[in-house]
Order: structure tokens, then C-alpha cells, then sequence
């Protein structure tokens, strides 16, 4: 029998495979299709401080072995998030979530972690300093040093709660940002966020998406993401939480390897929405055809 | 929603780039004209939308336009192919408001969606009228079926080369319905809230991610609030609409 429990921050998950941020939804959509509490646990949709609508659409395309959004942040605000999404979940879902929480000031995002922190639901809160898809906040955070210290340190100052800051791969040296996240207080960083990308319609001679830009996932980023948390994992003692492109279990062994603790999968779960339960599932068959009995063991394993 | 391994029937070429794609299966969780299915597609990352033109026992028709990637490559799928299929999605539309004699405006590849609803508002005793739009005679597709269904149907196509000459929309003045059902592009599901007497419902178009609701990234503004197109649509009340 192996071992696929593991640690992150504090809190035992009993698989290292949660949901990312924006392609599960509040999880109750999910939960119509199968049991979540096989789930490690979920990211759920990223929150502001006030409710938006996001971009206008088309905010999808699709690309190689991937897709670009732009959805930029639709939420209901964090207030309805505690009154209204977050309940709807613990029906279906009995475990701590990951709150995700975006901002366009260093305010904002205090103002949405303080309000999540007194939440019991909540188990994490992921601070989305690298969202590329909206203008004046998000990613311009995570892109220096200075920008992710300030908002991890302000974020810091109103929580007790395991704050997982998740960094942007649209810069030129990801393992530097990750080092001011921790030194600012972080307890985890998550990466890869989305990278920046364009499709342009030939017919119209104009970018596909009505943002102009998106952000790229989806297996075309898998290599590019599994090199930054071998980076990360390299620069910081605090733990990794990979994604980029994972649609199997083997995959997210890989990213065990370069450095995770746990794993995040995110546009897998729009093109099939049983791919976490299969990769759980998955999981167990996959350690022992490598030879694993402890998924915990192999954390960093390729270094 | 559910997910369903569904095997092609059929795959026929109607006029030079629309196809009926007929899939064979557990397709139970169909249950609503005017709601859609998403097919994976081999070699691409995205699943791709498709509404249900009609449902029969144990089978669905699809009728679809190529424009684009995965509407080539589903041209190309083979009788005998098994496809992964997302059944039953979006809301679809309303036949218990149609009262007696509801009015279907139609255009281009948004004429099939219709042709379910259609067979069920006959079913249900009702007298339906239909409009079919076309840019030229060429591109007609699907008027026998709906001929068949022994409803009253107009044909417009834009260059006049068959039938009334003008838009779907022109040939709406003068008639008298009960309520109107549409499904077409975006300009012409504006010409018909600019035309259209009393309530009715709309179907929407939109580029999607998941076409189950979770990745938000087919959200449109209503008067009741954001709606997912997936989710909450594609077909929204008149009442709820902003243009």
C-alpha cells in the first residue's frame, strides 16, 4: 500500500492534487460529477476585494497543446465568496480550502486576506501576485522583487494562516521573487501562473482574444514550469507548490521530482472534468511503477 | 452533464462547408432543444461546442459549419469513430411559453437548433412558422426537413437568388406569432430584437473553455446579472438581454 499523503504548510493532504485557481469554480459544479473529497484540496476561484466582471470576451483560444484566457478575475467579490460560494462548497466538501486572493493595490489584497482569515473553511490563502490578465495589479506585483515582498508583508501583518504566494514565470529570474516572498513572511510559493501569450485571427488581422494578450497553459508550458520549480525549489526552504500543464499522475510525479510538495492542475480540468479524480485515482499505480512507496520521499528527488 | 463515448453514424456534407454528424450512444442526459454538446476533438487541446439539432432514440444530430481547426477536422471524422462527448449541456429552450402559434427566426448555422425545437413545438399541438436565412441559395441547407415537419417556412437568402430577397429579419414584418425563438449571428439576433413583437428567446454564440461552467469564460451582462453562456444559456429571455 504507498503512501500518497503529504504536508503542505502544516496541513496534511491526503494527495498532493488540488484544482487551480480559475478552472474549478467554486467546486460545486464538480462536485455534480463526482465525490471531490478525493481531492488534496481546492484552489478555488481567485477573489478581490469588490465583485468584477473581468474582460470582455472572447476571453478563450485555443493554441498548441494548450489555450489562453483572459478571463481577468471574474468574482463575486470576497464578502459574497464568504456568505454565499464558500458555504455552497462545505456541502460538498469537507476539508480546508485554498482561498485565492488577487488585488490592484497592496491594500486590496490585505483587505480580502483579512476577511478570509477569519474563516475556518479556509485552510490556505494563495496570494495571486501574477495574474497577466488584468491592467494595474495582479502580475505587475510579482514581476519584482520589491512588488511580491510588499504585497507578501502586507498580507502577512493581517493573517495567521499559511500563506502560499503564487508567482508569475513572466521574469527573467523567478527563483529572486520567490526568495523576497519568503523572506516577506510566505510559508509556500505556487508556480507557474499563466505565461503571457497572443493568437492573432488572420481573417480579421487583429488578436483573437478582445484582451489582446492572454495567459498560456495547458502541457505546451509542462517544461518550461517544471524547470522553475526545479529553480525555486533550489532557492527557497519553504515548500513548492508546482503546476503547468498536468493531465496525469506521471506528471505530477515529475513535478515532485523537480521540487513540489504538492500539485496543482489547472486547463486540464476544462477539456476533461474528471481529470483530478483520475489522476488520484491514477496515482497509487503510477508510484509503483516507479518505484515509490512514499510520494513524500521523492519531493525534490531530480536534485 | 455527462461524459459519453459515442460512436459516428453518419457524417454527410449538406452544402459546400456544413455537415450532419449523426453520433449514436447514452445521450440521456440530452434533454432540451437548444442545448449543446461538447465533442474532443483529436489533436486539440480544447473541447469544441456544437448545438443538438435534433434527438432521437439513442442518437443526436449535429449540423455544423466549418470555420475554423476543429470544425476541418470534425469534417473529417469517419463513420464507425468513437468520439468523447459532454451531453447535455446549457439550458436551452422554453417550449411551455411558446403559446399557439410561436414564430422560429433561423440563420445560417443557426437554423439547426431550431429544427428539435420545431419537431417538439408540433408534437406539443402548437402551429409553428419558420425563417430561414441564408446569404444565397447555395448555402441552403435543412429546408426539406423542416417542410416535413408540415410548418409554414420562409426562405430568405441576401442576394435574392432564392426566395424572399433581404434578411431573415425582412421577412418578419407582417406576421403575427404568439412568441419568437432565434438562434443566429450576433447581427442578426440584434436586427430581430429591433423587429421582433413580444417576448421571445435568443440563443448566444460564444468562445468557451470548459462549456460546463467552470472556467468563466463565456460570461455575458444580463439584466439579472453575469450569466455563463455555457451554463445559464446559451438561449436568455428577451426580457433579460442587453444589447
Amino acid at each position: 500500500m504507498v503512501k500518497t499523503a503529504v504536508d503542505l504548510c502544516g496541513i496534511s493532504l491526503d494527495n498532493p492534487v488540488i484544482p487551480a485557481s480559475g478552472t474549478f469554480g467554486f467546486g460545486y459544479e464538480f462536485a455534480e460529477l463526482y465525490d471531490i473529497n478525493c481531492l488534496g484540496t481546492i484552489s478555488i476561484k481567485g477573489t478581490t476585494v469588490e465583485e468584477r466582471f473581468g474582460n470582455p470576451t472572447p476571453r478563450i483560444a485555443e493554441t498548441p497543446s494548450g489555450m489562453l484566457n483572459a478571463v481577468g478575475l471574474q468574482n463575486p467579490g470576497v464578502d459574497r465568496v464568504i456568505s454565499e460560494e464558500l458555504p455552497r462548497l462545505a456541502k460538498v466538501f469537507s476539508k480546508p480550502v485554498m482561498a485565492n486572493v488577487s488585488g490592484f493595490s497592496v491594500s486590496d489584497f490585505a483587505a480580502a486576506c483579512e476577511r478570509l482569515d477569519g474563516v475556518e473553511q479556509i485552510g490556505w490563502i494563495e496570494v495571486n501576485i501574477s495574474c497577466p490578465n488584468v491592467h494595474g495589479g495582479g502580475m505587475a506585483f510579482g514581476t519584482t522583487p520589491g512588488g511580491a515582498s510588499e504585497v507578501t508583508g502586507a498580507v502577512r501583518r493581517v493573517t495567521k494562516k499559511p500563506l502560499i504566494v503564487k508567482l508569475s514565470p513572466n521574469v527573467t529570474d523567478v527563483a529572486e521573487i520567490a526568495r523576497a516572498a519568503e523572506a516577506a513572511g510566505a510559508d509556500g510559493v505556487s508556480l507557474i501562473n499563466t505565461l503571457l501569450g497572443m493568437r492573432i485571427d488572420l481573417r480579421e488581422r487583429k488578436p483573437l482574444l478582445a484582451n489582446r494578450t492572454g495567459g498560456l497553459s495547458g502541457p505546451a508550458v509542462r517544461p518550461v514550469a517544471v524547470r522553475m520549480v526545479c529553480e525555486v525549489y533550489d532557492a527557497v526552504k519553504i515548500p513548492v507548490v508546482g503546476m503547468g500543464g498536468i493531465v496525469s499522475a506521471e506528471d505530477v510525479i515529475e513535478f515532485m521530482l523537480a521540487g513540489a510538495s504538492a500539485v496543482e492542475v489547472g486547463a486540464a480540468n476544462l477539456t476533461d472534468p474528471f481529470t483530478c479524480r483520475d489522476i488520484v485515482r491514477d496515482l497509487p499505480r503510477a508510484m509503483e511503477k516507479y518505484g515509490i512507496d512514499d510520494l513524500a520521499d521523492i519531493i525534490g528527488g531530480a536534485h | 452533464m455527462e461524459q459519453r463515448i459515442l460512436t459516428v453514424e453518419k457524417n454527410e456534407r449538406l452544402t459546400a462547408d456544413v455537415f450532419r454528424l449523426v453520433l449514436r450512444g447514452d445521450v440521456a442526459a440530452v434533454t432540451t432543444p437548444g442545448q449543446f454538446v461538447n465533442l474532443k476533438i483529436e489533436g486539440l487541446f480544447l473541447r469544441r461546442p456544437i448545438s443538438v439539432c435534433d434527438k432521437g432514440d439513442g442518437v443526436i444530430t449535429l449540423v455544423f459549419k466549418v470555420v475554423g481547426e476543429g470544425t476541418s477536422r470534425m469534417a473529417e471524422i469517419a463513420p464507425g469513430a468513437e468520439i468523447d462527448v459532454l451531453c447535455g449541456l446549457g439550458n436551452g429552450y422554453s417550449s411551455d411559453r411558446s403559446g399557439d402559434r410561436p414564430l422560429l427566426i433561423g440563420g445560417g448555422v443557426g437554423v439547426p437548433p431550431l429544427f428539435w425545437l420545431c419537431r417538439t413545438l408540433v408534437g406539443e399541438g402548437k402551429r409553428p412558422s419558420v425563417i430561414m436565412g441564408f446569404n444565397t441559395a447555395d448555402e441552403i441547407f435543412m429546408e426539406d426537413d423542416f417542410r416535413s415537419l408540415g410548418v409554414p417556412v420562409t426562405v430568405t437568402t441576401a442576394d435574392g437568388s432564392r426566395g424572399l430577397r433581404g434578411f431573415a429579419t425582412d421577412a418578419m414584418a407582417g406576421m403575427d406569432y404568439t412568441y419568437f425563438y432565434t438562434c443566429g449571428p450576433l447581427p442578426m439576433l440584434r436586427a430581430v430584437d429591433r423587429t421582433a413583437k413580444g417576448d421571445g428567446e435568443f440563443s448566444f454564440e460564444e468562445r468557451m473553455g470548459c462549456g460546463f461552467g467552470a472556467c468563466m469564460g463565456c460570461t455575458h451582462k444580463t439584466k439579472k446579472g453575469y450569466v455563463r453562456i455555457c451554463r445559464e444559456g446559451p438561449v436568455l429571455r428577451r426580457e433579460d438581454v442587453i444589447w
